[in-house]
């Protein structure tokens, strides 16, 4: 039997991508571990290596050709005196099942050398667009630009840093590698060492130097390669960068930004999948954002890294390859602290934030065609809260939902219903219905970790639920 | 930074013999106007904590009090060295730093009995107090977690290429906390020029140095990222002041950090509630009676006539007078207004 050689998955996230480049030609002899190939992701071309013996029978995917979905056969390979003319025949047509199918895999390609516990960037390349509704924050008639919400991290913190002298970046692999994400690809070039600056694998000590140095009044912008990571620093963001101000009667605080993708990526399991907007939410001193789309990313990390107080800026690894439109205006600085209506609607209030915007969306589709008119308001801001915007939505359609990955135990939708329920208890006709993540550390295998996650499907039951349908 | 660092690292003093072949200099030759000036700093210090922790008693100072009698000498003699911008961090055993940074004994005091006059309105506390006027940045309750904060102070000097210096204090006890060894790792890597300053005063808390550490010389605790150190007596000034001399000329001529072991000894419990059981009074009585720096100095400047027992009284008059006020205002001032507690959470 020929050997398929499918288009190899690079990262945990990623979906798709291109073939840059063969570097072998048909009829050529392969040996196991020849680089056969050149695949670029959004975040790297890496070399794919081949683990069969054999004659590169046919080429199937043409160097060149863009948005290859993950596990589709590129080529194929004759083993053992095969007839290399007939090996390619009836390949290709049908992509095999992601999971579970007998055929051979390409041999994972070369990536390059990083610690075991990191996980490599996420790559998402062509993910969904999303349509969003007009912003109050932007004028009419401005011109919007498809943007990624990695692009506009990093345009972000380049605007900034252009802006102030003081604004630097500091985390593990940020310089020289480009960023574990990417999402500081460039700035090493532009702004040089002094001001982007590789830390080594020590979470505790680069978190206490970045809020030692904005103390000293720097702006440093550290970057966690994820939150998980920043369990490790925890006392430096509690105890020194939320706590200063306050200890020293309002003389000195720590302007610093701490970024960094947070919650479930995928098939990560427990120890890489966590969502700490709840943790951070609890902490007088620290203000936590939490973007849903490219925009509000832009836009709010600009506003972060301007703020005098010690930013959370949750981002999301899923996220970082979905588009979205961006303003297209020199300084787009959006306000930290005001939640954003995606969508007007009278029947129901639905309040998300981060990448749980992802469900509602899904959700609100199936939703019209119920006939249920749901608004839909992205929080954008964990802390301090836009609870005036949510309270005049409950009042309005009398019913809320609340859809967050995290644990559902002191939660921040816990937080809102208590709120709402202490200031519009008689608006609302029905008990407000929190979504989380389910009470288990996320498991590694696919369906269970599919299980762990809010679905669009448990969306559109509260929804059914608050309004008696 | 990386870039700077691979520049000047390439030849490091450290790696020549054990901890950078540094040797502790001698015991400075103080001036009449050094020895003098020493003494009535240590003084300043020893007074005040003496009246703080009557005013402990009293209950006007609440909740934890670590008071730094014994030690005077390690900050009197590290500011000698000092110029302006220079910041010092350290933790909670803080105010011995605060008057040697020259913060106001009456601001100091009454931050101690949580009056709004103090430093921190009153919201800070003995254990978190800081004055950016005069580069004092705590103060910090956690052990361990101004070490890497005081690296931070450093990397905005190296950020900004200025020529100051970061004196980072942290005691035998708070050397044994993880965060310490990254923060000497980067301070090393990126040649940050900070002074770590341990205060071995021989008890973390409790626990005698020989029972919680694996390495009980201080100064070799770099060895692992080529910062060299050295062991200073620290009940002596004299010593403290050249071996400050040494470490912030290393500093400023770009070397990186270095490591400077204080041998101390606090004669009063770990804070005001520990009975210090853990050591024997003669063990106290010996080092009040031989080791005292304060007394040490007072024997020198009697010996060479800089000074008369009278004068030396009347240096004494002048501290008690000002712990005295201070001690007054403290006493006297109101708590803070009631807003105060919504204030300073956010700018």
């Amino acid at each position: 039997m020929p050997i398929e050689i499918l288009m190899p998955a690079l990262s945990p996230t990623m979906e798709e991508g291109n073939v840059s480049k063969w570097l072998k030609n048909e009829g050529d002899k392969i040996v196991a571990g020849d680089v056969i190939a050149e695949i670029e992701t959004d975040k790297a071309t890496m070399e794919v290596e081949a683990v069969d013996e054999g004659i590169l029978a046919k080429i199937l995917i043409a160097a060149g050709t863009e948005g290859v979905k993950v596990n589709t056969p590129i080529a194929v390979l004759a083993v053992d005196g095969e007839d290399v003319d007939k090996a390619g025949e009836g390949i290709g047509e049908e992509p095999p099942a992601k999971f579970g199918s007998d055929a051979p895999k390409a041999e994972a390609p070369k990536a390059e050398e990083k610690p075991a516990d990191k996980p490599a960037a996420a790559p998402v390349a062509a993910a969904p667009k999303a349509e969003i509704a007009a912003d109050p924050d932007i004028p009419a008639g401005t011109e919007m630009v498809s943007t990624t919400v990695r692009e506009a991290l990093r345009d972000a913190m380049a605007e900034e840093m252009r802006r102030d002298e003081n604004v630097f970046v500091m985390g593990e692999e940020v310089a020289e590698y480009q960023g574990a994400y990417k999402i500081t690809q460039g700035l090493l070039q532009e702004f040089g060492a002094r001001r982007v600056v590789d830390t080594p694998i020590t979470e505790h000590g680069f978190a206490g130097v970045g809020v030692g140095a904005a103390m000293a009044g720097l702006r440093p912008i550290v970057e966690f390669m994820t939150f998980n990571f920043a369990m490790q620093a925890i006392d430096q963001i509690i105890n020194s960068a939320a706590k200063t101000l306050y200890m020293s009667g309002g003389q000195m605080g720590a302007p610093i930004v701490f970024r960094g993708p947070n919650g479930a990526a995928a098939r990560v399991a427990a120890q890489h999948s966590q969502d700490y907007a709840a943790w951070y939410s609890h902490i007088p001193g620290l203000k936590v954002v939490q973007p849903y789309t490219a925009a509000d990313a832009k836009g709010l990390l600009k506003a972060a890294i301007r703020d005098p107080n010690p930013v959370i800026f949750l981002e999301n690894e899923i996220l970082y390859g979905h588009s979205f439109d961006v303003p297209k205006l020199d300084d787009f600085v959006l306000p930290i602290g005001k939640a954003r209506i995606h969508k007007k609607g009278k029947d129901v209030t639905i309040v998300s934030w981060g990448i749980g915007m992802t469900y509602v969306v899904k959700a609100e589709a199936e939703l019209a065609g119920l006939g249920i008119d749901a608004e839909i308001i992205d929080l954008r801001t964990i802390r301090p809260m836009d609870l005036d915007t949510v309270i005049a939505s409950v009042k309005k359609t009398n019913r809320l939902v609340v859809v967050e990955e995290g644990y559902p135990q002191s939660s921040v939708g816990d937080f809102i219903a208590n709120q709402v329920s202490q200031r519009a208890f008689d608006f609302l006709d029905a008990p407000v219905i929190t979504i989380a993540g389910k009470d288990v550390p996320m498991p590694y295998a696919a369906n269970l970790e599919k299980l762990a996650l809010p679905n669009v499907g448990e969306v559109v039951e509260a929804v059914k639920a608050v309004t008696y349908r | 930074m990386a870039t700077a660092a691979k520049k000047t690292s390439a030849k490091s003093k450290a790696d020549a013999k054990g901890q950078g072949g540094l040797v502790a200099p001698k015991p400075a030759d103080f001036t009449k106007e050094q020895e003098l000036a020493a003494y009535r700093d240590m003084l300043l210090i020893r007074r005040f904590e003496e009246k703080a922790g009557q005013l402990y008693g009293m209950g006007f100072i609440g909740g934890f009090c670590h008071l730094y009698i014994g030690q005077e000498a390690v900050v009197t003699g590290m500011k000698m060295a000092l110029i302006e911008g220079d910041q010092m961090i350290t933790a909670y055993r803080d105010h011995g730093h605060m008057l040697a940074m020259e913060m106001t004994p009456r601001g100091v005091m009454a931050e101690l009995t949580g009056r709004r006059g103090g430093y921190s309105k009153g919201k800070g506390g003995s254990m978190h107090m800081f004055s950016k006027e005069k580069n004092f940045y705590g103060g910090h309750g956690i052990v361990g977690a101004q070490v890497s904060l005081g690296t931070g102070l450093a990397f905005a000097n190296r950020y900004r290429e200025n020529k100051n210096v970061s004196l980072t204090y942290f005691g035998d006890g708070a050397a044994n906390q993880g965060q310490v060894y990254e923060s000497f790792n980067m301070a090393s890597l990126w040649k940050l020029p900070v002074i770590y300053i341990i205060e071995n005063n021989r008890y973390a808390m409790g626990t005698s140095v020989t029972r919680s550490s694996a390495e009980t010389d201080f100064s070799h605790r770099g060895a692992s990222f080529k910062i060299p150190g050295i062991q200073v007596d620290g009940m002596d000034v004299r010593a403290v002041k050249s071996a400050s001399d040494l470490a912030t000329d290393w500093c400023r001529s770009g070397n990186g950090p270095i490591i400077l072991e204080m041998q101390t000894y606090r004669y009063r419990g770990h804070s005001m509630s520990d009975p210090a059981k853990y050591r024997s009074k003669e063990e106290v009585q010996k080092m009040r009676s031989e080791h005292d720096p304060i007394e040490q100095v007072k024997a020198r400047v009697l010996d060479k006539k800089w000074a008369s027992e009278d004068d030396l009284k009347a240096i004494d008059k002048e501290v008690r007078d000002i712990v005295a006020d201070a001690a007054e205002f403290a006493q006297t001032d109101p708590e803070p207004d009631v807003s105060e507690l919504w204030t300073d959470i956010v700018l």
